[in-house]
């Protein structure tokens, strides 16, 4: 059998990653509409007294929400279709890093990878701007890819399965474990926002290193270094 | 200094317009007929996957005395605004009737009283609206598959309609369940709250208790309980209120 010279990201890691990337911009601006619906945030079972609410969140604006106006029904059925895409695609990219060995050859941390040393390493280089050519992922890079598949990712789909009346009564300790059903919808808004948060800094460092070249790569495969067919 | 807040401006116009881009596009999206049909599709998945994930008659959690809230917020409609209704209010629903009718080889017409008179089931159980607020409350009545059981549902019957009292925008408001929830052991016709008869602003004299689905679900106001084959001639066609003027979706489970 002939391979091509073997690539840098497999083609379901690229399409992972695109499709992941629309299901996740249409969550999270259908979840800022479904947000103007109750603006409060509580901890426990229950919580509908927004002078009891740990956070009062702010009216999100028309353009930052799906659709572009106040429609909690509508809002729902783009989030809860998109969900599907969101929660499968994890899975299957779950089971594909795991047989291609994405996960252990590229996202798994040594224990050098955890020493402050590494992380000032790969801040310093990435001081320049510009493409830094096709090596393996950094120690920052390793630990917060790691976090957002690991964790974040993970995160986000047990609390919203978490506040589901008819997903809890096959789940009941999902919800008990996250500290009932309030607690469930504030850990699910917290969460968001930290994954947009760190799609921002993800796009400041495409940005920051060639972007071009580093979408390029994203749609193409581009190469793994060092490849003898390279 | 001038370009200063030009280029602000600018830069958050593209955001905006970033922003935007699959926003509109989702917006437009919606309103053709494949994406529409995808969503109630997705209706379908929800209902099918909860289903198969946890028995039918799986029970919703149920709490401890003292991990109530102080009260169950009101919503939708909390007042019923006719010169009847209000003096049946003030003198504890002496003349409140429930029909159960339709698609039943036994039509009853029940008085209070007679709905106390039947087992009683008391829970304490949470509910949770579309909105994302939740309240936890003591709810006592008379299970819906007892009064089905005496009124003998005949095997046509798909759906079971709640008829209410109240009108939101000029618009009966009802409610519909299959069978599954119908006959599910916490799906009561609530008549107390917390110990005391259901208050106005919950629903008094008569609610509809469906534990595993969100608040809108929970019919206010009761004054028929229906048995249907179908939608197709109720009101909008999609088998409740907030269905026909929201295009809020039927199951309501997610």
């Amino acid at each position: 059998m002939n391979k091509g010279p073997a690539k840098r990201h497999a083609l379901t890691t690229r399409l992972w990653h695109w499709t992941n990337a629309a299901a996740f911009v249409v969550l999270f601006m259908s979840g800022l509409n479904i947000s103007n619906a109750h603006r409060a945030l509580y901890w426990g079972d229950y919580g509908y007294d927004m002078s009891e609410a740990w956070l009062i969140v702010t009216r999100f604006p028309a353009w930052m929400t799906i659709p572009q106006r106040y429609d909690l029904a509508e809002a729902r059925d783009w989030h809860n279709l998109s969900a599907w895409i969101f929660a499968l695609g994890l899975l299957v990219m779950w089971a594909m890093s795991l047989v291609n060995r994405h996960f252990a050859r590229d996202i798994a941390t040594s224990l050098n990878d955890w020493r402050p040393a590494a992380w000032r390493a790969a801040i310093k280089e990435h001081a320049q701007p510009g493409d830094h050519g096709d090596k393996s992922y950094n120690a920052v890079q390793k630990i917060s890819y790691g976090l957002v598949l690991g964790i974040g990712l993970p995160l986000m789909i047990a609390t919203g399965l978490a506040i589901s009346p008819g997903f809890e009564v096959s789940a009941p300790w999902l919800v008990e474990g996250l500290g009932g059903r309030q607690s469930a919808r504030s850990l699910h808004f917290l969460c968001a926002w930290g994954l947009a948060g760190f799609v921002a800094v993800h796009l400041v460092m495409v940005l920051w290193s060639g972007p071009l070249t580093q979408i390029g790569r994203m749609i193409t495969g581009g190469r793994r270094e060092g490849d003898a067919n390279a | 200094m001038p370009e200063k807040p030009v280029t602000a401006i600018k830069r958050r116009s593209l955001l905006a317009g970033l922003a935007a881009m699959p926003a509109a596009a989702c917006t437009e999206l919606a309103e053709t007929k494949p994406v529409g049909d995808l969503f109630d599709a997705a209706e379908g998945w929800h209902r099918a996957a909860h289903r198969s994930l946890a028995a039918r008659q799986a029970l919703a959690p149920e709490y401890a005395p003292d991990e109530r809230s102080p009260d169950v917020k009101g919503n939708g409609t909390v007042s019923v605004e006719t010169p009847e209704y209000q003096e049946q209010l003030a003198k504890g629903f002496p003349d409140w009737r429930l029909e159960v009718r339709g698609l039943v080889d036994n039509p009853l017409s029940l008085s209070l009283a007679d709905l106390k008179a039947l087992p009683q089931r008391t829970q304490i159980t949470r509910h949770d609206c579309v909105e994302g607020w939740s309240a936890i409350g003591e709810w006592k009545g008379p299970k819906l598959s007892d009064l089905l059981d005496q009124a003998r549902v005949s095997d046509k019957a798909n759906f079971i309609v709640f008829r209410c009292a109240d009108v939101l925008y000029n618009r009966d408001y009802y409610e519909s369940v299959d069978m599954v929830d119908a006959y599910h052991p916490q799906t009561i016709i609530a008549h107390e709250l917390n110990g005391e008869p259901l208050p106005e602003k919950n629903g008094a004299p008569l609610r509809a208790r469906i534990e595993r689905q969100l608040g809108y679900k929970h019919a206010k106001y009761l004054t028929a309980i229906e048995a249907v084959a179908s939608f197709d001639d109720l009101y909008g066609g999609k088998g409740g209120f907030w269905e026909d003027t929201g295009d809020y979706q039927w199951y309501a489970g997610i």
